[in-house]
């Protein structure tokens, strides 16, 4: 497959090499958009009503094994207020997730404790929680399995008896093909001067999205749908519900799904939930609008976290410290259904085959189902969790072959030009100048190698940038109107979780048009409205969003300016007969019209349209709204609006069967440092200083830029420290904010988020995705920290007190 | 039984029927139809229901209704002025990316507000003590802290 270049004419022109002319990219523009977030007036889905709209509840499995023997509605149906009772008996028996290994509602067999075995539609919230606790299940317990290395010996109970097409199965290992090879890793292994060997693990985190999951749906008199969902992926969640409505029998209804403000998204939003279809199919059964609502202790049991894993990671060095060679194994623990946690390692594979110079790997995934709770997405995807890995790995090699471990990255580091094992196609590239940001921000020279209780700890990261390609399309559609007003309403197919795309794509939109950022009405999250889009994920929105919007303004402005010419002379000509008229002894200016008989002899900015030979000319110089409503009322059958619309799909790759190509634009790096202080007594880790340098190729938005790499960054202490969800044979027991920790204002340690900036000729303004790097490097730059201050390396997450005693005792301490 | 408690809520002596088991959060929301206040866990660990009773910022989720009576409350459709100029917290929290998804933001600025209110000149270190109930995922707490400094500076001028 030949390489196009990425580097696309109207990306060119829009950088134009002119770059300190920009007025709106790179300002920190306040987020004026989203003020009714600051007044209370926003609506979320709890806020979300609709007349007559009823209330569901889900009733959960009471084991993580067993066999249904006898399911008892009578009572809950009897309880005044309940409009719906449905069990697996009452829907179609139809098969939803991705590998199709599951129903809404569980008919015979529970395979996990979030198993969802009936449903309720009452009026109020209340009325259908008590309506569950009068549903009486009985059930026989079965044998379950929990470890995903005895999930795959033999004769290990099975968690499925059948696939999806019913087929027996004869494993719990899910085929599926996670493995990329390159070049021969045996041979480099051979000849390394030095092999370190490694096991390393990380666990389930909640996502912890301050609102809970929830939507609304409702069938209209046709049958049609719409859904009001959380979803950041509007297409993809209307044709998973498509094909579920097709497969009950309600072939070709329309659906629109739409978004309400989303409170925190983090991965929760990438797949249709079970919640939703219940949902979907208790208002079909209700007739009436239905609204289902997780509590907070639903979004932790009820909710895929991120995905556990375990690796078994090889890596080796010669001499001069180039690595030789990768080899990685990695176990996935399933659960018992599948969603997108089964397909981290899609994500794994770009650091484990990219992350620095080596020529030679070999990364393998093996994804067991359990009886355990089952994963989806968490912002980095399998990043953060395979970073964890090959980042204590690399310190790792790095003692064993004596070097520091922050040369030992400089001297693999990532280069512009390269082409990776995994045939990513490394364009701009300033690791280097993340990695000695840190070194000196952290004083790595003179802080490391102590030996005291305190150390110092580096990571880097690799990350799509510029894009994924994991569907066919990996797309966006933007569509700008300007109003007779001076307007832009700008609908975008993609949708906006509170990471302050409003503000970034009005900044964006504003530059490429000539309008101002607060002229920009952006709306979000409508499939009906909007053209498609692949997803508000993988960090693509400002990269892909971006590049349509820079090519949909591009076009505005050349209307305007086709306008321009037309119109220009005509309102100046008809405001000079005005002033004559008024003032009989005005003289008619003489005035050079071949400055204005060309679009491309003028421009707009900050609304002004202009001759770019005399900017301040006091005729031609004119809002571009007053052309804009000329153009719209001619009144001769010949009436303009203006209106742009873009589809705009990168130029990459899908993976090949080999799990290789180029599947995004463009590659995000970055560097993490720590420094941390080691309790010997308690085994507490305190950190001290944490600095987190990114590539962003441009900063749109330097203020919303830090707020991404800080709000990362914290996540990032969080896995690296405290955040685990506790599951006892398939029971979440720690699900709530007591027992879950995640960091609160009063965990305070200082903070750098260092942004570097090398514009990228792919992105819009030369931007980068960023939206998930600042978690990948941070939890293993606290892991070697922790290394450099007391000599243990704990290489599974998190990093509690006990674990640190343990490992102290262990070494003899 | 219903009851009737009577109160000031956002300035306006308020008159509700009340049933005793709710909280002034079920109040707030499902009478008053006052929903920047939020319940994201219900059992006062998260703080996204924060709402201002006779100056101390208080976990609504928990406070049980009758208790309100008499009181003065103040949610965060009370804090802006009545043309609808935000508090120099809300400007603040605006320009400098204080608020990302803005779920746990009502209640961040009503614990913002009830420490400045008492204390205009805080240090870093009491603001996020009082903070230290309202959790938020997006931002990492940084540029709260330095939305409220800001705001902070902006009041004392």
């Amino acid at each position: 497959m030949a390489y196009k270049d990425t580097m696309s004419a109207e990306a060119i022109s829009a950088l134009g090499g002119a770059v300190e002319e920009l007025l709106h990219i790179g300002k920190g523009a306040p987020r004026t958009a989203e003020i009714d977030k600051v007044t209370g007036k926003a609506v979320y889905i709890d806020e979300y009503q609709r007349p007559g709209m009823l209330h569901g509840k889900i009733l959960y499995s009471k084991h993580a094994h067993a066999r249904i023997s006898s399911i008892n509605t009578d009572k809950a149906k009897a309880l005044p207020g309940v409009r719906a009772v449905l069990t697996g008996y009452d829907v179609p028996d139809v098969r939803v997730g991705f590998l199709g290994d599951q129903t809404l509602l569980k008919r015979d067999v529970v395979r996990q404790y979030r198993d969802e075995v009936a449903a309720v539609a009452a009026i109020t919230p209340e009325i259908a929680e008590e309506a569950c606790r009068l549903i009486e299940v009985e059930y026989e317990p079965l044998p379950a399995v929990f470890d995903p290395l005895e999930a795959m010996k033999p004769d290990a109970p099975l968690v499925h008896e059948v696939d999806a097409r019913g087929r027996p199965l004869r494993s719990n290992i899910l085929p599926l093909p996670w493995k990329l090879t390159a070049g021969d890793v045996e041979k480099a292994k051979a000849e390394s001067a030095y092999v370190v060997k490694d096991e390393a693990s990380t666990t389930w985190i909640n996502q912890c999205c301050m609102g809970t999951s929830g939507c609304v749906a409702e069938f209209d008199s046709n049958n049609n749908l719409t859904f009001v969902s959380l979803t950041n992926v509007v297409f993809g969640a209307k044709g998973r519900i498509a094909s579920y409505l097709d497969n009950i029998g309600l072939k070709r209804k329309r659906i629109r799904v739409l978004n309400p403000v989303v409170g925190g998204s983090f991965g929760t939003k990438l797949d249709t939930d079970i919640y939703e279809f219940i949902c979907i199919q208790l208002a079909l059964q209700t007739r009436k609008p239905v609204k289902l609502q997780f509590s907070r202790d639903e979004e932790f049991f009820a909710l895929p976290p991120r995905q556990a894993a375990r690796f078994t990671i090889e890596q080796g060095c010669d001499k001069d410290g180039h690595l030789t060679f990768r080899k990685c194994e990695a176990i996935l623990d399933n659960g018992a259904y599948t969603s997108w946690g089964a397909t981290t390692p899609s994500v794994m594979m770009l650091p484990m085959s990219s992350m620095y110079r080596v020529p030679n790997v070999l990364f393998q995934a093996t994804c067991v189902y359990t009886n355990n709770i089952y994963s989806q997405a968490m912002r980095g995807y399998g990043n953060p969790q395979a970073a964890f890995a090959l980042e204590t790995s690399m310190d790792h090699l790095a003692e064993v072959a004596g070097f520091d471990p922050a040369d030992f990255r400089m001297i693999n580091r990532n280069q512009p030009g390269d082409v990776t094992p995994m045939e990513c196609k490394i364009t701009t590239c300033p690791l280097d100048r993340c990695i000695t940001a840190v070194r000196e921000k952290i004083d790595w020279d003179q802080k490391r190698g102590k030996g005291n209780g305190r150390g110092v700890g580096m990571a880097s990261l690799i990350h799509v940038a510029g894009g994924a390609r994991i569907y066919m399309s990996d797309g966006t559609g933007i569509r700008i109107k300007v109003t007779e007003n001076g307007e832009l309403d700008v609908i975008s197919g993609s949708t906006d979780q509170g990471q302050g795309s409003p503000t970034v794509m009005a900044q964006i939109i504003a530059e490429a048009t000539g309008f101002m950022p607060e002229d920009v009405n952006m709306i979000f999250g409508d499939s009906a409205l909007g053209l498609w889009d692949a997803g508000t994920h993988a960090s693509r929105h400002t990269f892909v969003a971006g590049n349509a919007a820079v090519r949909a303004g591009a076009q505005v402005k050349q209307q305007i300016l086709e306008l321009a010419v037309q119109y220009i002379p005509k309102l100046v000509k008809s405001a000079l007969k005005k002033q004559k008229r008024k003032n009989p002894d005005f003289v008619e200016p003489e005035l050079d019209y071949s400055l204005i008989d060309s679009p491309e002899k003028m421009d707009i900015k900050n609304r002004f349209i202009f001759p770019k030979a005399e900017p301040d000319h006091p005729y031609f110089r004119m809002e571009a709204r007053d052309v804009v409503r000329r153009g719209l009322h001619v009144g001769t059958g010949e009436s303009k609006h203006v209106v742009a619309e873009v589809f705009w799909d990168p130029p990459t790759q899908m993976l090949n069967a080999e799990m290789k190509g180029n599947y995004s634009c463009t590659y995000a790096f970055g560097a993490a440092g720590v420094e941390v202080e080691v309790d010997k007594e308690t085994g507490e880790v305190k950190i001290l200083n944490l600095v987190s340098a990114h590539d962003v190729g441009r900063a749109v938005n330097p203020i919303l830029v830090k707020g991404q790499v800080y709000g990362a960054a914290y996540q990032g202490v969080g896995m690296g420290l405290s955040e685990r969800v506790q599951v006892v044979e398939g029971k979440v027991v720690n699900g709530n904010f007591r027992d879950y920790k995640i960091l609160t204002a009063k965990d305070t340690f200082p903070v750098e988020a260092v942004i570097v900036e090398d514009p990228d000729p792919a992105g819009p303004y030369g931007a980068k995705g960023i939206g998930e790097p600042g978690l990948v490097p941070t939890a293993p730059a606290i892991a070697n920290a922790v290394y450099d201050a007391v000599g243990v390396r704990i290489l599974d997450l998190p990093i509690t007190p006990e674990k640190v005693l343990a490992a102290l005792k262990a070494k003899g301490e | 039984m219903k009851q009737e408690i009577q109160f000031v809520l956002n300035g306006e002596q308020v008159f509700a029927d009340v049933d005793p088991q709710w909280t002034l959060l079920y109040l707030l929301r499902n009478v008053f139809g006052y929903t920047g206040a939020k319940k994201g866990c219900g059992v006062g660990e998260c703080g996204a229901c924060t709402v201002i009773v006779d100056g101390e910022a208080t976990n609504s989720c928990l406070y049980p209704v009758l208790e309100v009576e008499g009181r003065h409350v103040t949610t965060i459709e009370g804090v802006a002025a009545p043309d609808g100029t935000l508090h120099p917290i809300q400007q603040a929290f605006i320009e400098n990316n204080g608020v990302q998804c803005g779920y746990c933001t009502a209640g961040m600025i009503m614990s913002a507000k009830a420490l400045l209110d008492q204390k205009p000149d805080p240090t870093e270190e009491e603001i996020r003590t009082a903070i230290a109930g309202n959790i938020c995922r997006c931002t990492g707490y940084v540029q709260i802290v330095e939305s409220i400094q800001m705001a902070a500076a902006r009041m004392k001028q």
